[in-house]
């Protein structure tokens, strides 16, 4: 269905968006390639002076920059079994006929609906407080020594809170791939005497193969950026204990004011997530175009 | 073969499921019943769950010294002001893709989609500066402006696939029918894709309520949201659990209830398309 | 009104050619049938004709003037879609209203307009409707009647049949061919169906990988096949064709004879034997199915009350007139 016309009007109508991102994209992303090279303090405008790869070199040999990253993967992919392999879990259980089924699905998809802000607050004082915390008081019903969580294990404590937010999400989308299961097929495979592990295995897994891509793409994109729940909750610390990528770069830049310093590791940030991309894309549209 | 669900299979699922679903949900019922509590209530020990004396007057405190309303105002306006400037950017292009696809259509969504992968640290300190000299900081237009844009390649993408599901020849019969290009997207194709607008504009909605990367460092006061709101209450000094629980349930809550009303067209969304 | 002229029309997708080259001339007031196997280029030409697609060379003229590059909506033509393609939010009324109200027509006379066709089409109770709601023989009556409101100088018809059930598909066949007489309206008529072909053109357009193959009325088509891609195409059950020996003894590359115009008699009264494969019995006619060594497989009729034996032997006697020579190329051969 195109003629010259309509195809013409779609350039049109089309334009906008692409503009609007090319310009998003470009724009910013120029003027922090051209101020990693500069010297260049926030507090101090009007005095960049040309800094050649100094602020590329002062960012990476950072011992803040090798914990950041390995905070940051350790995040993400945290956060992406956690939400994967339990979300598989809760999908098939929540699948099953139960007694008050739609009540219990509303509460399992609720945390989506909570922004990050609010997680990590009510995550940090009233469950993980060492010793208010609900964690803290179980933990001494039971005998044990209350867990100081994000004094001692804080990245471990991040994940947490962001898998809770993302698990929703991975079970909703992975149900409902569940749900468009072929009865049948399941049928046929016990009549040859398939047990529930291999169903599962042979029929279920493959089937929801395509959903679990889409949840990693879709969870990828927003873990690279979490940042609130680290704000709020550590402010990266102690130390570098739970600075991911994004949060050293926000500190250099708006905490230090070092606008130099902050945009090389802005320029490393986007090309790290551009290499992710890549291989994320390339696997991911293999497996979207069937 | 129908599965035979005995009653028992049924029961230990009912108590599993619901087992389950009580601990993910925690989190949010223990904020809500916390913000009912005295603040001397909210941190015994043993915690009291149900008994105790109910009140209000968290709620109030927080409404009245907080300005909770502007805050919430601010949140509403960046929100569905974003979710509607990115339709009306998104739907023309959406169309083009879906009825007038090329060769590179493919490419243009995957690179749509990629801007997305760009982490916003990336450009942080280039926006800050530009918002700060275009005075756009702390304002309800700049924020509206970046919640549109960090939005647009989800609304396109999300309507690109709701489009492509709707027949061609339904299109080409109003342009046979003398509609113009306008007319044919407004008095056909947007009533035709209805539950998938509806599906786009909640799912962005709700990402754009809850967004608190550009919101935390790009507002301060008048253009600050509600994420803004909750962050203020981070500092660890005069901390008010039961307070900030109130505060916290009035934050969520409206997004929160969205949430479970269109929770049939959310699902639908959330899986952009890509599962049926 | 309602003349349309197609002069070197070619249209391809890609390095596809779609449609390499095509000459037309549609007369006012025709019923004309574009027939042909699917995938042929039927659609294609179709809507070339409608502007949905443009041409990639040659012109197109409606009524003298040039439409080439006129879009869809100003060439006066209304089509009918293989889907209906009704707009499915819209109540029935709406439906057919649409087009009147794209062309700034008035409330009053859009109201007046629009229940005429409704009462001419048998929709009268389903104005409020959705399309939904409907059989598919009356979301292909609400297609028409949106069509016909408009008054175009052609209509354009797109498989309209080919989603209904068969019986409704011979009412809606005869609908249509009063349509056409009540209007008088040009009419281009798309399918693959050769007895919708027959029975309904004025002039049928046969096509084949996007050539035109042969242009006539159905009953020169079908005694004075230009090819025997046509001769095959044209008529049910499908001409015989008999090729090798036989076929040289006459002179030709390949003969044809179709199943009606052959006698069945007793083997020993015929050169032309066969062994019965099948027997189908429609009442009036029996249709036999035949097999031999020289002649290959073969279709005849016979009385509806004649008795076959399953592997008997039978006789064939070809009505020496109607016995149609094709050259090597399929092209066909003087008489
Ligand atoms: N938009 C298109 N792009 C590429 N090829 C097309 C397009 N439309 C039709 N074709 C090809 O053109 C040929 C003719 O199609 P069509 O006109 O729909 O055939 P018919 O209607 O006779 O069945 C087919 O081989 C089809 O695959
Ligand atoms: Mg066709």
């Amino acid at each position: 269905m195109a003629t010259t016309h309509t195809r013409t009007a779609a350039r049109w109508m089309a334009a906008p968006s692409i503009l609007l991102l090319f310009m998003w994209m470009i724009v910013p992303l120029g003027m922090t390639v051209y101020f990693s090279f500069l010297h260049y303090n926030l507090l101090s405008p009007g005095e960049e002076s040309w800094a050649g790869l100094m602020n590329y070199e002062f960012f990476v040999t950072d011992p803040a920059f090798k914990d950041a990253v390995f905070n940051t993967l350790y995040l993400v992919l945290g956060v992406l079994l956690i939400t994967t392999v339990g979300g598989t879990l809760l999908a098939l259980l929540l699948d099953q006929p139960f007694w008050g089924q739609g009540v219990a699905r509303l509460m399992v998809i609720a945390p989506f609906f909570v922004m990050p802000t609010v997680s990590a607050l009510v995550w940090k004082n009233m469950l993980m407080h060492p010793v208010n915390g609900l964690f803290a008081w179980i933990a001494r019903t039971l005998g044990f020594q209350p867990v100081d969580w994000l004094g001692a294990y804080p990245l471990t404590s991040i994940t947490i809170i962001v898998a809770w937010q993302w698990l929703p999400f991975a079970t909703l989308i992975l149900l409902t791939a569940l749900q468009s299961l072929d009865q049948e097929q399941k049928e046929a495979a016990e009549m040859d005497g398939a047990g529930a592990f291999s169903i599962f295995r042979h029929i279920t897994l493959p089937h929801l193969s395509r959903a679990l891509t889409v949840v990693v793409l879709i969870e990828t994109i927003f873990l690279l950026n979490v940042f609130a729940e680290i704000l709020v909750t550590t402010n990266g610390g102690p130390g570098t204990a739970s600075t991911n990528l994004g949060f050293l770069i926000y500190m250099q830049g708006l905490l230090q004011f070092d606008a130099g310093g902050a945009s090389a590791g802005g320029v490393i940030a986007v090309i790290l997530a551009n290499v992710v991309a890549f291989f994320l894309i390339r696997a991911i549209g293999k497996n979207l175009e069937a | 073969m129908a599965r035979a669900t005995t009653t028992r299979r049924k029961a230990l699922m009912t108590a599993l499921g619901w087992g389950v679903a009580f601990v993910i949900f925690f989190p949010i019922l223990w904020t809500f019943l916390t913000s009912f509590k005295t603040e001397a209530e909210a941190v015994t020990t043993p915690p009291k769950f149900l008994f105790f004396d109910w009140t209000l007057a968290n709620y109030h405190e927080v409404n009245s010294r907080s300005n909770y309303m502007r805050f919430a105002m601010n949140s509403v306006i960046i929100a569905f002001g974003s979710t509607l400037l990115g339709l009306l950017v998104a739907i023309p292009a959406a169309w083009a893709m879906a009825f007038s696809p090329t060769k590179r259509t493919k490419d243009l969504l995957m690179w749509m989609l990629s801007t997305k992968m760009m982490p916003a640290v990336g450009v942080l300190i280039p926006i800050y500066i530009l918002f700060r000299d275009f005075r756009l900081l702390d304002t309800h237009f700049g924020m509206v402006l970046v919640m549109t844009l960090i939005n647009l390649p989800i609304i396109v993408w999300m309507l690109y696939t709701y489009f492509k599901e709707i027949p061609a020849p339904i299109l080409e019969a109003a342009r046979m029918d003398g509609a113009t290009l306008r007319q044919e997207i407004v008095d056909v194709l947007a009533p035709m894709a209805v539950p998938g607008i509806a599906s786009t504009v909640l799912l962005n909605v709700i990402l754009a309520w809850n967004e608190a990367f550009w919101t935390l460092n790009l507002t301060t006061t008048k253009a600050a949201p509600l994420t803004a709101f909750i962050a203020s209450y981070s500092s660890p000094e005069g901390l008010f659990w039961a307070k900030l629980s109130a505060a916290s349930t009035m934050a969520i809550a409206p997004i929160v209830l969205l949430g479970w009303f269109s929770q049939k067209q959310l699902v639908r969304g959330l899986t952009f398309g890509a599962v049926k | 009104m309602g003349s349309i002229n197609l002069r070197q029309v070619r249209k391809s997708f890609g390095a596809v050619d779609v449609i390499p080259g095509v000459d037309l001339d549609i007369n006012e007031g025709e019923f004309v049938v574009f027939v042909g196997p699917s995938g042929c280029g039927k659609s294609t030409l179709l809507r070339l004709i409608a502007g949905l697609e443009d041409v990639t060379s040659g012109s197109i003229s409606i009524d003298g003037r040039d439409v080439t590059h006129a879009p869809p909506a100003r060439r006066g033509l209304a089509m009918v879609f293989q889907s209906y393609a009704l707009y499915p939010h819209m109540s029935v009324r709406k439906n057919i209203a649409f087009p009147l109200k794209m062309a700034g027509m008035d409330e009053a006379s859009i109201e007046k307009k629009v229940s005429d066709a409704a009462r001419a089409l048998n929709l009268g109770d389903y104005l409020d409707r959705k399309p939904g709601q409907l059989s598919g023989g009356q979301r292909q009556r609400v297609a028409i009647g949106r069509a016909i409101v408009r008054q175009p100088t052609a209509f354009l018809f797109d498989e309209p049949l080919s989603n209904l059930d068969a019986a409704l598909r011979v009412n809606m066949r005869l609908e249509i061919g009063e349509l056409h007489r009540e209007l008088g309206a040009t009419m281009i008529y798309v399918t693959h169906d050769q007895v919708e072909a027959m029975t309904m053109a004025d002039k049928i357009v046969v096509l084949q990988k996007g050539r035109i193959e042969q242009v006539g009325a159905p009953m020169d088509l079908y005694r004075a096949p230009a090819n025997r891609f046509v001769a095959g195409f044209i008529g049910s059950p499908k001409m015989n064709f008999i090729e090798g020996h036989e076929a040289a003894r006459l002179g030709a590359h390949a003969v044809g004879v179709r199943p009606e115009h052959m006698a069945v008699v007793a083997p020993q009264n015929s050169d032309w034997r066969a062994r019965v494969t099948a027997v189908e019995r429609l009442g009036a006619d029996t249709f036999l199915h035949l097999r031999s060594d020289s002649l290959g497989a073969m279709t005849a009729r016979a009385g509806g009350d004649e008795s076959f034996e399953l592997g008997s032997e039978v006789g064939l006697r070809p009505d020496p007139a109607r016995l149609h020579r094709f050259g090597p190329s399929g092209e066909t051969l003087a008489a």
